[in-house]
């Protein structure tokens, strides 16, 4: 067990924030959360400058146009853009994270070609088109149907919670292409431009009161069949391919970031007089706990990672359902720290613990990572 | 960055495995159980001979040589078979030269004091070690021959609620005995080995209460096959898991805020999943016959050990405070 950099790894993280100390000053400020255009140039502008550099697609195998970087580089690169203070990979997450994952391991050498450097660049931003309004945890019944015609399909149907749909260029969609064939095997991906006709996208208005996910209503779109990756039906499997991708290294900069709040916090209770408050002290501590394990435990499931050759194991279920919980106790926690602030949506954090309010739903509810935790880590019955 | 076990780590947690299943199986302990006898001085020389005391002793001191990281997969080992005694009293005064002979090769039991905690295993004690407070600066002391036969003469024995853990109330003073110099280092590198231990258990009865929801069957299915029990035992597994990292990398830094993490997280993890357990066995779960019990009797009383909850928060709550160099010193 080594938890210390290798001669590589130091070098890396070294360049790494001689880079970020270099350029982040010279950087736009952000723009604000309901700028759609703004928060794309921006976004597409860091990566961008990530491209220049060579730090674009780290985690992608090279015959893709990545780095071939190992897991813990990858790591590493998200700890220290994170401590840095550097851009998220905001608009750009699904085309990095998922559909570009997915076409690099499954595409033909046209469509890696057509689709993967202009995401590595930031020239195009994907959106994901998975989630339907009767299909949710159960994504595999999902109903929006693709007809063939000649070399087209003709979609139909209606997707939801679909984030940066408003900025997007391509859409990686689930559709059912065999309704009579088993509801996990008549599943098509596909990639669908956002301007074609037929496309409709309709802002969906968050609890937190902001626009991060839209409804987007497909009426006769038609795709050419060559957007089709994987074999007709395959897309069950395909996609598959993407969702491991999610829960491997992409909480890294978040864990990061909760533990920089934690301090914060602590700060915060120093400067306001209240750290004689032993219930405040202890909740305090304890989450330090929590997220100084949770570090711990993205170390661990990386470092498998890199063992297996690149594989995220189902480590990433046991993470997700201890970190969402423990991110909503830690803004539980500020609203203690803020006291009567705790109302003011001005005041930091405040509009941090609605969102996080989303942690144990988005990407796999909670209910769902415990399923997958029991069935396939623990060999429990399947059941109902 | 490997923060991955070594195959030599694997194949040492492999040997003690084999060990303890041989010597310390299920009958074993059981019968231990039975004929009140928590610390049998033949397994514990057997325990000596393999390296367990003395695993950190250098090799010119007669000892195996490794590190923190290899004696907490020996102590998770331990805690999954519920192996009784002071073991990691006697690891810890066997891993400090000449403190007290016989503890590297198992030929003496050493137990430990915590002022105002009752004391497990006084009777079966060739020495005791007395730990100094909490704050640093605090001096443990070494009790043995005449020093500590008054000590015994003197103490209450209790009704323990472990019943592989004897107890006993010690009112006598420790200012007697040898000074051992670095009370701090001892008390957390204890709090450590106890977190692995609870880490053992944690793991096993997570397996058990697995174990018990595949096998057991009602309304025509096995239970396991129910969401209510289903996400019982993945929570086992998250608690298990998150603890077990949090010991490893405890046990790799040997840095005292995120071995105060590692215990408050084993701790949790040792007494929510054995009573988690409990529960999945429902009737079974209440009876003496099922393990579960000893599971949970053995987490609580080392919950209580070496550094509990309140003292391993605020240490963590004073270590958030040093990264904005706020007041330290409350710790």
């Amino acid at each position: 067990m080594d938890l210390a950099d290798t001669d590589e790894e130091r070098e890396f993280r070294a360049r790494l924030r001689e880079w970020l100390a270099a350029v982040l000053p010279g950087l736009p400020a952000k723009p604000g959360p309901d700028d759609w255009p703004g928060r794309r140039a921006y976004d597409t502008a860091w990566q961008r400058m990530l491209y220049d550099v060579g730090y674009a697609g780290l985690h992608w195998p090279v015959d893709a146009g990545g780095r071939g970087a190992t897991p813990t580089q990858h790591l590493i690169f998200l700890e220290e853009t994170e401590r840095a203070g550097a851009p998220y990979v905001g608009a750009n997450f699904v085309g990095l994270l998922h559909a570009g994952p997915t076409i690099a391991a499954e595409g033909t050498a046209g469509q890696r070609a057509r689709w993967l450097p202009p995401v590595l660049r930031g020239d195009e931003i994907w959106c994901q088109g998975f989630s339907e309004p009767e299909a949710g945890s159960d994504l595999a019944s999902l109903r929006t149907r693709a007809v063939r015609d000649g070399d087209h399909y003709v979609v139909t149907g209606q997707k939801i919670w679909t984030s940066h749909a408003e900025v997007a260029d391509w859409c990686e969609l689930l559709v059912r292409t065999d309704p009579a064939a088993p509801k996990h095997r008549g599943i098509s991906w596909l990639a669908m431009r956002m301007d074609a006709p037929g496309v409709t996208v309709r802002p969906l208005r968050t609890l937190a009161g902001s626009t991060e996910f839209a409804e987007m209503f497909l009426d006769e779109v038609r795709v050419p069949v060559s957007h089709r990756v994987g074999a007709e039906n395959d897309g069950w499997r395909v996609t598959m391919v993407t969702l491991s991708f999610e829960r491997g290294t992409a909480f890294v900069g978040e864990v990061v970031a909760c533990r920089r709040t934690l301090s914060a916090l602590a700060a915060e209770v120093r400067r306001s007089g209240r750290w004689d408050d032993p219930v405040l002290r202890r909740t305090l501590g304890r989450l330090n706990a929590e997220f100084r394990a949770l570090w711990r435990l993205t170390q661990w499931n990386v470092a498998e990672a890199q063992r297996s050759g690149g594989v995220p194991g189902t480590g990433g279920s046991v993470f997700k359902l201890r970190y969402s919980q423990a991110r909503q106790e830690l803004y539980d926690a500020a609203a203690e720290v803020l006291g009567a602030d705790g109302a003011d949506l001005d005041r930091e954090w405040v509009l941090d613990r609605l969102t996080s309010l989303s942690y144990t739903i988005a990407a796999g509810t909670s209910q769902i990572q415990q399923n997958i935790v029991a069935e396939r880590i623990l060999g429990l019955p399947k059941g109902r | 960055m490997d923060f991955q076990l070594s195959d030599d780590q694997r194949a040492l947690r492999a040997g003690m495995r084999e060990l303890l299943t041989g010597r310390f199986g299920r009958d074993r302990m059981r019968a231990a159980l039975d004929a009140g006898v928590a610390v049998d001085r033949g397994m514990w020389g057997e325990l000596g001979a393999a390296g367990f005391f003395a695993l950190r002793l250098a090799e010119a001191d007669g000892g195996v040589g490794l590190g923190l990281p290899e004696s907490v997969l020996l102590f998770e080992e331990a805690g999954r078979v519920l192996l009784p005694g002071p073991l990691a009293a006697t690891h810890l005064a066997a891993g400090a030269v000449g403190a007290v002979k016989g503890a590297a090769d198992g030929g003496a039991v050493v137990a430990v004091l915590d002022e105002g905690r009752p004391v497990a295993h006084l009777e079966a004690a060739d020495a005791l070690i007395a730990l100094g407070p909490v704050r640093p600066g605090g001096v443990a002391r070494v009790l043995e021959g005449d020093v500590l036969r008054e000590l015994v003469r003197t103490a209450r024995p209790v009704r323990s609620l472990d019943p592989l853990t004897p107890l006993h109330r010690v009112t006598a003073g420790v200012e007697d005995g040898v000074p051992l110099p670095g009370a701090t280092p001892l008390r957390l590198e204890g709090a450590l080995l106890a977190a692995a231990e609870q880490l053992g258990s944690a793991a096993r009865t997570t397996e058990m209460a697995v174990q018990h929801a595949r096998e057991r069957e009602q309304f025509g299915s096995p239970i396991g096959a129910f969401q209510a029990v289903k996400h019982l035992c993945a929570q086992m597994l998250v608690r298990a898991e998150v603890a077990r990292t949090a010991v490893y990398a405890a046990a790799v830094t040997a840095d005292p805020a995120e071995i105060a993490g590692a215990k408050l997280l084993a701790d949790e993890a040792a007494v929510h999943n054995a009573r988690d357990c409990l529960q999945v066995h429902g009737g079974m779960g209440f009876t003496w016959e099922a393990d579960v019990h000893l599971h949970l009797k053995r987490a609580w009383l080392r919950a209580g050990e070496w550094l509990r909850a309140a003292e391993a928060e605020e240490a963590l709550a004073a270590d958030l405070c040093r990264v904005h160099a706020c007041d330290a010193g409350d710790l």
